[in-house]
């Protein structure tokens, strides 16, 4: 009977590496007869010492890492007295959820966080088309030109305009305040590109040669057979630009003027500078100024919260991608 | 046979195998020999996927580094974006002469040598670390919160520093209970290259170990029997053939650093630096931000960002000169 745990850490199986990293035999390892072990295999006693430290060290990390989260998300619920007396750590102090309801009353953050939404889909949407059809033409080893092609996109990598002449030529183009501004001007990744690109030319060509005996056009083998091959790697760029584009806030930031049509990551930055306050609807002044630290706390989690959601799911995809296109490109 | 025309590419292929476009794509004859013509005739749907990308490539990205031609033109708004005259060097001379130039010149400076002092060796001990922890659940979680920073917008990062830094925030209790007077730490010119040197890292770090855990692990498990055969206790272990080799993925890395030197986080300074620590925190690219897209003066900020870009260049190329010269190791 197989049991069901070996199949779930199949990868886990692999032998450390690094020092020390054959030290301790597996429990209930026998040793190989034969074999003797040698003294200067057994950990000593300063390398007992070292992973203590070591726990200690990492424990520091995870906290340090992870006590900015927990503090922000207990500033969220708490009173803004307490958080003024600074007594809000890890636990929300005086619990209450005023300062959401502020932000959810705030047309103007409710707006906002739909822009997010929109901006993240449409621009995902383009990104995943060009790249898509640039990483196939560009996985096509026999094809004529393809290295000038490939050298377009991985020089710029390397080199780039600069701020001003994109800003100048984003204007001209007529995209400021418009959807496009934020869609374009990065439609593709060149290092998502190349992951991609990478994926593609491990497929056996032999299946894409059958579609094309069978009558496919390059088309048609791209929609009918590579793509469908290609689930794993088109999920995680979708991953990747949706991430990026959620993330992101600088576009938004050049090229629009208007309130109403900035993405949730430039409402925090505005509560951040203090160019504006929270702005809520139903709220007196007063209680705004009272609780503009509070407003930030939530909107920090609440424009977080969908990365953070996905993120314990998708983590390991970010990480093969990024060894994937380390590797290739 | 050297008059081909795209109507007939049968005669020009001379002996080679079975006529091209029944010829499935792979296995015919070598590149060498085929023409444009050929090629495009055979792989036009291939060559028409690449189109929009290309016209993407080409208007927003090679487009703007002709552009740059603005910083010795004079360019007016809503006119062409190449400029109208030239103007030679005037912009130049313009900035050269600009103390505010210098002082965002010195400050680029300062907080590239410190990031790059102090975020580039971090993540390598922290990968070193990550490698000895031997409970596999254990260094996956660690690895799993530490890469979690990398994923947040900057803005949330930046949102989160002003949030532990403000007068009621942690950092300025634990003073408090230290008996220590509070710190405006974002409003003090003195505090902001540590402010942003230490988000840097918070922000970075675990992110950064990954492409050298991906080094270690192809460490041959062999050298390190044999350094232990040979008497090497845990750290010359380490430095004998850890170090070594993880160190083309290093000085790879460290090049990348030197090349993104001047630009160094502008995004974050952007969100980070108000008037009152511009004297510490004002950068080339924060400067020219504000001159060219808020000030409008367009020739003059593409000229400090043509500046700024030649430095880059002229730092990357040489830390890979210098890299290839020394250790054989090089990004090109």
């Amino acid at each position: 009977m197989v049991t069901p745990r070996r199949t779930d850490n199949r990868g886990d199986r692999r032998p450390g590496h690094g020092p020390g990293a054959r030290l301790s035999p597996r429990p209930g390892a026998r040793p190989v007869r034969g074999t003797v072990r040698r003294p200067l295999h057994r950990p000593g006693r300063g390398y007992r010492v070292f992973q203590g430290i070591n726990a200690l060290v990492l424990t520091g990390v995870v906290v340090l890492t992870l006590y900015p989260f927990l503090n922000i998300l207990a500033r969220s619920f708490s009173a803004e007295a307490r958080i003024r007396a600074g007594e809000v750590n890890l636990w929300p102090r005086g619990f209450n959820l005023t300062t959401y309801e502020i932000v959810f009353r705030d047309e103007t953050f409710w707006r906002n966080y739909g822009n997010t939404v929109l901006y993240t889909v449409v621009a995902t949407a383009v990104a995943m088309l060009l790249t898509t059809c640039y990483a196939y033409v560009l996985s096509k080893k026999d094809l004529a030109g393809r290295g000038f092609l490939i050298g377009v996109a991985v020089f710029t990598m390397f080199f780039s305009g600069g701020l001003i002449p994109h800003y100048v030529l984003v204007t001209s183009l007529g995209m400021k305040n418009t959807l496009w501004a934020m869609v374009i001007p990065n439609a593709i990744s060149v290092f998502n590109l190349l992951v991609m690109k990478a994926f593609f030319e491990s497929l056996p060509a032999e299946l894409e040669e059958a579609g094309q005996i069978d009558g496919l056009s390059t088309y048609g083998t791209l929609l009918r057979i590579v793509l469908p091959l290609s689930k794993a790697v088109v999920a995680t760029m979708v991953l990747f630009y949706s991430v990026s584009f959620w993330n992101s806030w600088f576009s938004a930031f050049l090229y629009f003027d208007r309130a109403d049509l900035m993405p949730v990551t430039v409402y925090l930055r505005n509560l951040i500078v203090g160019a504006t306050g929270g702005t809520g609807a139903g709220a007196s002044t007063d209680q705004l100024t009272q609780v503009a630290a509070n407003i930030q706390s939530v909107t920090i989690v609440l424009t977080a919260l969908p990365v953070l959601c996905v993120y314990p799911f998708v983590q390991r995809y970010f990480v093969s991608g990024v060894m994937l296109g380390a590797v290739k490109g | 046979m050297t008059t081909r025309t795209a109507v007939d590419p049968e005669p020009a292929t001379g002996n080679a195998p079975p006529p091209e476009d029944t010829a499935p794509r792979r296995g015919r004859r070598p590149a060498a020999r085929r023409t444009w013509r050929q090629a495009l005739r055979r792989d036009w749907q291939l060559y028409s996927l690449a189109v929009l990308p290309l016209a993407f490539f080409l208007v927003f990205r090679y487009l703007p580094m002709i552009g740059n031609v603005i910083a010795f033109r004079r360019f007016e708004p809503g006119g062409s974006i190449l400029g109208e005259q030239w103007v030679g060097l005037r912009y130049v001379r313009m900035f050269l002469t600009d103390p505010t130039f210098w002082q965002v010149f010195t400050n680029t400076l300062w907080l590239g040598a410190l990031t790059l002092l102090f975020c580039f060796p971090v993540p390598i001990v922290l990968a070193l670390l990550f490698n000895e922890v031997r409970t596999r659940a254990l260094k996956r979680f660690v690895q799993s919160v530490s890469y979690l920073p990398h994923f947040l917008s900057i803005v949330i990062v930046a949102g989160i520093t002003t949030q532990m830094l403000a007068a009621d925030g942690p950092v300025n209790q634990a003073l408090e209970s230290l008996g220590q007077a509070p710190v405006a730490f974002l409003q003090e010119p003195g505090w902001f290259r540590t402010v942003f040197v230490g988000s840097e890292i918070w922000q970075t770090a675990g992110w950064g170990t990954i492409l050298y855990l991906a080094a270690l692990t192809t460490i041959d498990e062999d050298l390190y029997e044999a350094a232990r055969i040979d008497g090497a206790g845990r750290w010359r272990q380490i430095w004998h053939v850890t170090l070594p080799g993880i160190r083309p993925t290093m000085i790879t890395l460290l090049i990348l650093n030197i090349g993104t030197f001047m630009a160094v986080g502008f995004e974050k300074v952007l969100l980070l630096y108000n008037p009152l620590t511009y004297p510490t925190a004002d950068v080339i690219s924060t400067y020219l931000y504000r001159t060219g897209v808020e000030s409008n003066s367009f020739s003059y900020a593409a000229a400090i960002g043509l500046f700024e870009a030649v430095i880059g260049l002229v730092l990357i190329a040489s830390a890979n000169l210098l890299s290839r010269r020394t250790v054989g190791t090089s990004l090109w």
